[in-house]
């Protein structure tokens, strides 16, 4: 029988001060979020909103000192053009950077390309369409070539595009004779290759189809790395190539799918560059490569690759075109813009760092 | 040494026309091999070369501004002995101390095309009077308006290091064109309400579109372009034309590439100045076989500090009291 009347068996006389004790389970010391930390975390859960902000602010700057001639629908756009062939490399490099690599030879595949393209159709008289077919295979192969030699001859991406960059300048040379594809050659021979430098007028605003290809570039990559398995692969490899590979990613095939697409794009940049430049030039976009990586540095994308969006680069792009055209057109010398395109690299990486070190 | 080697062969065979010519060795060095005016500089050299039995090696720099590589190759031409050294040099004061001592070694050095800083650091130059160059098509430029003051003068130089070619093309267009130039060594510290601008085009086709629309966004009232190459010309043509300006605006030009004779032809160019790379580069082994032979060292053109080898205003739209040639004419002699 059990006694029930039994009072509720208490603690010995040492534990009975227990009682008056803290019954919570655990707690964590709790203070109020200062303004600048609640900023830090929400950037750090939008990483594009850094080169957005940006972006906004240095257009209404310049609009305010170089006035109206720059703040014109038809300015604007015209920054769209001029950034377009820049942000679509950005575009390749943005991908090759989410896998924590780096890619040196994104402006160099592209012009050879466009050469190889420009000698079929305008020289050869292969007809444009099959110029152009051969010139996206010509781009996803030296990806591929990339992909190779990160993969399975496993030298670091700067290695390997450093050799490969110099080696496909070399070529564009040897197949132009450095010597430039004059707009006027193109037009009565190819006129399909500068499809892209066609003009859509809306008011005063002049897009090109250039431009307008740069923007579904970078909506169709947003959609492959977020909405796709594929795309959330790519993060992973760059996030921790090991861990992707012990959870079941087969990272090596996906970052050759990865330099092989980067390399599509090259060449699909080298098509949209033709009708932007007008001619088809081997000494042109000499120093694409960094400025591609300036456009997905300032656009937020972290070189250590596995964070940030596409987006950003897009963003990163503009900005570098607004400055450049707001700078220009408040008269400074052209040697301050390339100072203040420094200062801007300089302070979008620290800002990374910064949102890096988020705390809880 | 196999060329050396070759070289010295060669001399032996040809001891019996002249002993002077044996072994004799010189060196071209050129600021790349890429640009189709240094190609075509080496072509003529080695031409040239090889009629008059001279071993000729030849060394470029990667990129323009590649100062480490041909000081390299000027230490390669002392080691093997050059009686003379052809140089483009991609820095006019960088180069001066190796240069020194290739003289020194007995070398003759000539300069092409760049002169170095100050000009007798080499024995001479054979140079392009780019300032007369610029003269004449800020000359054509003027007398093709006829009232110029209704001029709106967009100015595409090629970057920001002001070099000389740039500085010495640009100032010498505005003068012909008549505008007062102030400081004949800088770029665009003039003061004359017709010049809309200066922007940069690194030389290409890519850079003068883009230079263009920044100046036509400034003014798009621009009536005459001047570029620094034919190039950044054709960028220029190209940035008018999608907006509808290309009749509006002259455009001028330097080089006498062949494809910027073409576009003078096709009236994309209104004149160009054309320079000559191979008789640089001719002149300046026949200067060398000279040297070989008693010592001569090579004249300066009078009143100028270099050997001036020439310089010809192209269009098909001559003016009265301009010398000019023709495009066909000019296609005959173009380079590149």
């Amino acid at each position: 029988m059990t006694d029930t009347s039994q009072p509720p068996r208490k603690g010995q006389d040492f534990e009975q001060v227990l009682d008056k004790s803290d019954t919570r389970v655990a707690s964590f010391e709790t203070r109020a979020k200062s303004p600048v930390e609640r900023l830090q975390h929400l950037l750090h859960g939008n990483p594009t909103l850094v080169p957005v902000i940006v972006l906004l602010v240095s257009i209404a700057a310049f609009g305010v000192i170089a006035g109206g001639k720059f703040f014109s629908a038809f300015n604007l756009t015209l920054i769209m053009q001029q950034v377009s062939i820049i942000g679509i490399l950005a575009a390749a490099q943005t991908l090759i950077i989410l896998t924590a690599g780096i890619d040196l030879s994104v402006a160099a595949i592209m012009v050879l390309m466009a050469v190889i393209a420009g000698n079929l159709a305008v020289y050869s008289g292969v007809p444009s369409g099959i110029a152009l077919l051969i010139a996206f295979a010509g781009g996803a192969g030296a990806g591929l070539m990339n992909g190779f030699l990160v993969t399975k001859i496993k030298l670091p991406p700067f290695i390997s595009t450093l050799g490969t960059w110099s080696i496909f300048y070399a070529l564009n040379l040897w197949l132009s004779g450095a010597q430039s594809i004059r707009s006027q050659d193109i037009d009565a021979n190819a006129p399909l290759l500068k499809l892209f430098g066609e003009t859509i007028a809306i008011g005063s605003a002049r897009l090109t189809y250039g431009s307008l290809l740069m923007v579904l570039i970078f909506l169709v990559l947003w959609y492959m790395l977020n909405k796709t398995a594929w795309g959330r692969h790519v993060y992973a490899v760059g996030d921790d190539k090991d861990a992707a590979e012990l959870a079941g990613i087969r990272t090596d095939r996906t970052l050759l799918s990865v330099y092989a697409l980067s390399g599509l794009i090259c060449a699909i940049a080298a098509w949209a560059s033709i009708g932007r430049v007008g001619s088809i030039s081997p000494q042109a976009f000499y120093d694409g490569n960094l400025q591609s990586i300036t456009a997905v540095v300032i656009g937020g994308i972290s070189l250590f690759g596995g964070r940030g969006s596409i987006l950003g680069a897009l963003f990163g792009a503009l900005i570098v075109g607004v400055f450049q055209s707001g700078l220009r057109l408040a008269g400074v010398d052209v040697l301050w813009q390339v100072f203040a395109i420094g200062w801007l690299i300089i302070l979008a990486v620290a800002i990374d760092q910064w949102i890096r070190k988020v705390s809880a | 040494m196999q060329k050396l080697m070759l070289g010295t062969a060669l001399g032996l065979g040809v001891m019996a026309g002249g002993a002077y010519a044996e072994g004799t060795t010189a060196c071209l060095i050129t600021k790349t091999d890429t640009n189709p005016f240094f190609v075509k500089m080496k072509e003529g050299a080695s031409a040239k070369a090889a009629e008059m039995g001279i071993t000729l090696n030849t060394y470029a720099g990667k990129i323009d501004g590649d100062v480490e590589t041909q000081v390299a190759a000027v230490e390669s031409c002392i080691a093997a002995g050059a009686k003379g050294i052809l140089i483009t040099p991609s820095d006019s004061r960088a180069l001066a101390p190796v240069v020194g001592k290739a003289r020194e070694a007995g070398a003759l050095v000539i300069a092409l095309d760049t002169p170095f800083e100050p000009a007798d650091v080499a024995d001479a130059t054979f140079a392009t009077d780019n300032f007369l160059a610029g003269e004449l098509i800020g000359k054509w430029a003027a007398a093709k308006m006829g009232d110029t003051s209704t001029a709106k003068i967009a100015l595409l130089d090629l970057n920001a290091s002001e070099i000389s070619v740039d500085y010495l093309r640009d100032n010498g267009f505005l003068q012909g064109f008549g505008v007062d130039i102030k400081d004949p060594k800088d770029i665009g510290d003039e003061d004359d309400p017709r010049i809309v601008g200066n922007d940069v085009t690194n030389g290409n086709e890519e850079g003068g579109r883009t230079a263009m629309e920044n100046l036509l966004q400034k003014d798009s009232g621009v009536n005459v372009v001047y570029t620094i190459n034919e190039p950044a010309a054709a960028g220029a043509y190209e940035a008018l034309k999608a907006v509808g300006l290309e009749s509006q605006a002259l455009i001028v030009s330097v080089d006498g590439g062949c494809p910027g004779v073409q576009n003078v032809k096709e009236g994309v160019i209104g004149a160009t100045s054309m320079q000559f790379p191979l008789l640089m580069a001719s002149k300046g082994i026949e200067a060398i076989s000279a040297f070989a032979a008693d010592g001569t060292k090579p004249q300066n053109t009078e009143g100028l500090d270099f050997f001036n080898t020439g310089v010809e205003l192209v269009t098909d739209q001559p003016i009265e009291g301009i010398p000019s040639i023709t495009s066909e004419e000019a296609l005959q002699k173009c380079w590149g």
